[in-house]
């Protein structure tokens, strides 16, 4: 590699439109420092960072030195505003956080809550909800393999995907009036129970699903373009992967077999039958794969949820934390207190804390709840996937060409909001 | 399965190896939660995560609690908490690290050299909470601009919201408001 740096600036720090580059010493190399290697902004507004990720690029050639993640640009609070709101009203803020993936993020948050005060929910709710989960995983793995290939230049496959996504969403909003940031989940079980055309229409979906996963995997995996891209890309070693915090299907592409539908089930999940998919080679390839995979286990989780949901509630007849129906208010006085007690005070939660984690489209999606004692809580963390998968994206790419990055970015499946909540 | 492969536990084996460090331990909704040292944290995290019988070998998540405006009881001596949230893939099982940290001395040491994940986690504390992680490699702000002042998840921070505009404020509102000609409604 020629030097190119001008006799006169040799040595000297170089003065970049943000500033000195003297405030990266020590996070990119010496020779960034000298000029000697190229410095360079991929994002917020790049295409293919999947949402406003700036990447600070130190390259050699086309080589990737350094890769410095930075996130932040919507950050929206979310964590600091639930802590003004009583619980139940912060359950339409945690759809906000991973944007592809809202009912995921309800759950944890309402199991968080009914972890806390011990609030028993239905079972026909505990269904319905692993219904909607699998269904969230889907649709989200749908937006993924979409834009994934897109940046790697199959333009047919996202449309296909974004086809399908269009039937979960009309599914989405039968359930709740809103094709993604539903809230349908609540403290103690659902908003309303299923409506009349929803199950007719997740029968279409089941029935042609897996021959449309099954097409896209005919566009891609004997694709030799998408194979020569993805196969040996981005490698990250089981060991690696746990130490960076890597979790879901990006954990399990390096073979690591912990899904925490498994390992700590939860709902109604260890009545299904199902596989865990596992990577070998922990490659861009193998993440593809296991995805791949999830599409038919899902389908598979659906199916048997789906021939067998019991009758009954679909809410808590708890009636110090979940309202009463509208029809009681006008026959009751005490459901008219209690209706009036949530609606305007809430309910209390202890002055306890309370750690939960579930499996999410991405990976483990954990939620730790302070409560005060009073309608509000205290403090509401929201571990998230993408955060520690975009932490670790440095590691990741180095050494590979900056068209690999596109790759790895992509397989990894972040999604910013959830990275910033 | 041999002897060794047993699962212990971790409280025992805690409270045998710091008996100083080691301050309460707290059981709630099936959840343990050992109180420690702040100092002696990360001999602590390491003991968790290499001792056979324990070997709490994944950082599922750092997360800090304000206390604020409590006054500090015997429980919670301090204002400000940070907790550690293992899990164990070999014998499926969750505990909770918790140490409490003072205003006036608000650090902890890192635990990057625990597990690398503890990297994003431990700046995004320092940037919400304003906690500093002692020897953290790379102390920038990570949620918030570089030049924010403050640390916004402290319960001191007031939420910033607008006032909502009825028909007997909406001009004492916009009188105030640094908005152009054509947002006035007065004229």
């Amino acid at each position: 590699m020629v030097m190119t740096v001008p006799e006169s600036q040799q040595g000297k720090a170089i003065e970049s439109w943000q500033g000195q580059v003297e405030e990266l010493r020590g996070l990119v190399s010496e020779r960034a420092m000298t000029g000697e290697t190229l410095l360079l902004n991929m994002g917020p507004h790049h295409p293919s960072t999947h949402g406003v990720l700036r990447l600070l690029l130190e390259l050699d050639g086309e080589e990737i030195i350094t890769c410095l993640p930075d996130v932040g640009f919507l950050h929206t609070g979310i964590e600091k505003t639930i802590e003004s709101k009583q619980y139940e009203k912060g359950v339409a803020l945690t759809d906000r956080v991973d944007y592809l993936a809202p009912m995921n993020n309800n759950t944890v948050f309402v199991m968080a809550i009914e972890k806390m005060l011990a609030l028993d929910v239905p079972e026909r709710a505990q269904v319905i909800r692993v219904i909607c989960l699998e269904l969230t995983r889907i649709q989200s793995h749908l937006v993924w393999l979409g834009t994934h290939a897109l940046d790697m230049g199959a333009m047919s496959a996202f449309l296909y995907c974004f086809r399908e996504r269009e039937l979960i969403l009309d599914m989405f909003e039968m359930l709740s009036g809103q094709r993604m940031m539903g809230s349908y989940i609540r403290p103690g079980g659902l908003w309303r129970d299923l409506p009349d055309e929803f199950l007719p229409a997740l029968q279409h979906f089941v029935d042609i699903f897996p021959r449309r996963v099954d097409d896209y995997e005919a566009l891609l995996v004997n694709n030799p373009i998408w194979r020569d891209r993805t196969e040996g890309i981005g490698v990250v070693e089981p060991e690696e992967a746990l130490a960076l915090g890597m979790t879901g299907p990006t954990l399990r592409a390096s073979g690591v077999n912990w899904d925490i539908r498994k390992a700590e089930p939860y709902l109604t999940y260890p009545r299904y039958d199902f596989n865990v998919p596992l990577g070998e080679h922990g490659d861009v390839y193998d993440r593809f794969w296991v995805r791949m995979q999830e599409f038919r286990e899902s389908i598979k989780i659906i199916k048997q949820a789906m021939k067998n949901i019991p009758g009954g509630p679909v809410r808590s007849q708890n009636r110090k934390y979940v309202p009463p129906p509208r029809a009681e208010l006008g026959r009751s006085m005490e459901a008219v207190i209690h209706h009036f007690k949530l609606w305007t005070e809430g309910f209390s939660a202890p002055d306890e804390e309370v750690y939960v984690a579930i499996e999410g489209p991405r990976g483990e999606v954990g939620c730790y709840l302070h409560g005060t004692g009073g309608t509000k809580p205290r403090r509401v963390h929201l571990k998230t996937p993408s955060f520690m998968h975009i932490s670790a994206l440095g590691k990741m790419s180095q050494g590979h060409m900056i068209a690999d990055l596109v790759g790895i970015i992509g397989s990894v499946d972040i999604v910013l909001g959830d990275s910033d909540r | 399965m041999t002897q060794q492969t047993q699962p212990a536990n971790p409280v025992e084996l805690l409270k045998e190896r710091f008996p100083e460090a080691v301050k309460y331990v707290k059981q709630f909704a099936n959840e343990t939660t050992i109180v420690v040292e702040r100092k002696q944290v990360i001999e602590v995290l390491k003991f968790l995560r290499d001792t056979k019988g324990l070997l709490y070998n994944f950082l599922s998540d750092i997360s800090s609690v304000d206390y604020y405006p409590d006054p500090p009881t015997e429980q919670r001596p301090e204002r400000f908490a940070v907790s550690y949230h293992l899990y164990s893939l070999l014998y499926n099982r969750r505990i909770r690290v918790k140490t409490f940290v003072p205003e006036d001395d608000a650090t902890v040491p890192t635990a990057t050299t625990v597990w690398e994940a503890a990297n994003w986690l431990e700046r995004e504390i320092w940037d919400m909470m304003g906690i500093f992680f002692e020897g953290h490699p790379d102390p920038r702000r990570v949620l918030m601009p570089a030049d924010w002042d403050g640390h916004p998840l402290r319960r001191d921070v007031p939420l910033g919201y607008e006032t909502i505009m009825f028909s007997f404020n909406v001009e004492e509102i916009l009188k105030h408001k640094p908005t152009g000609k054509e947002g006035r409604v007065s004229e």
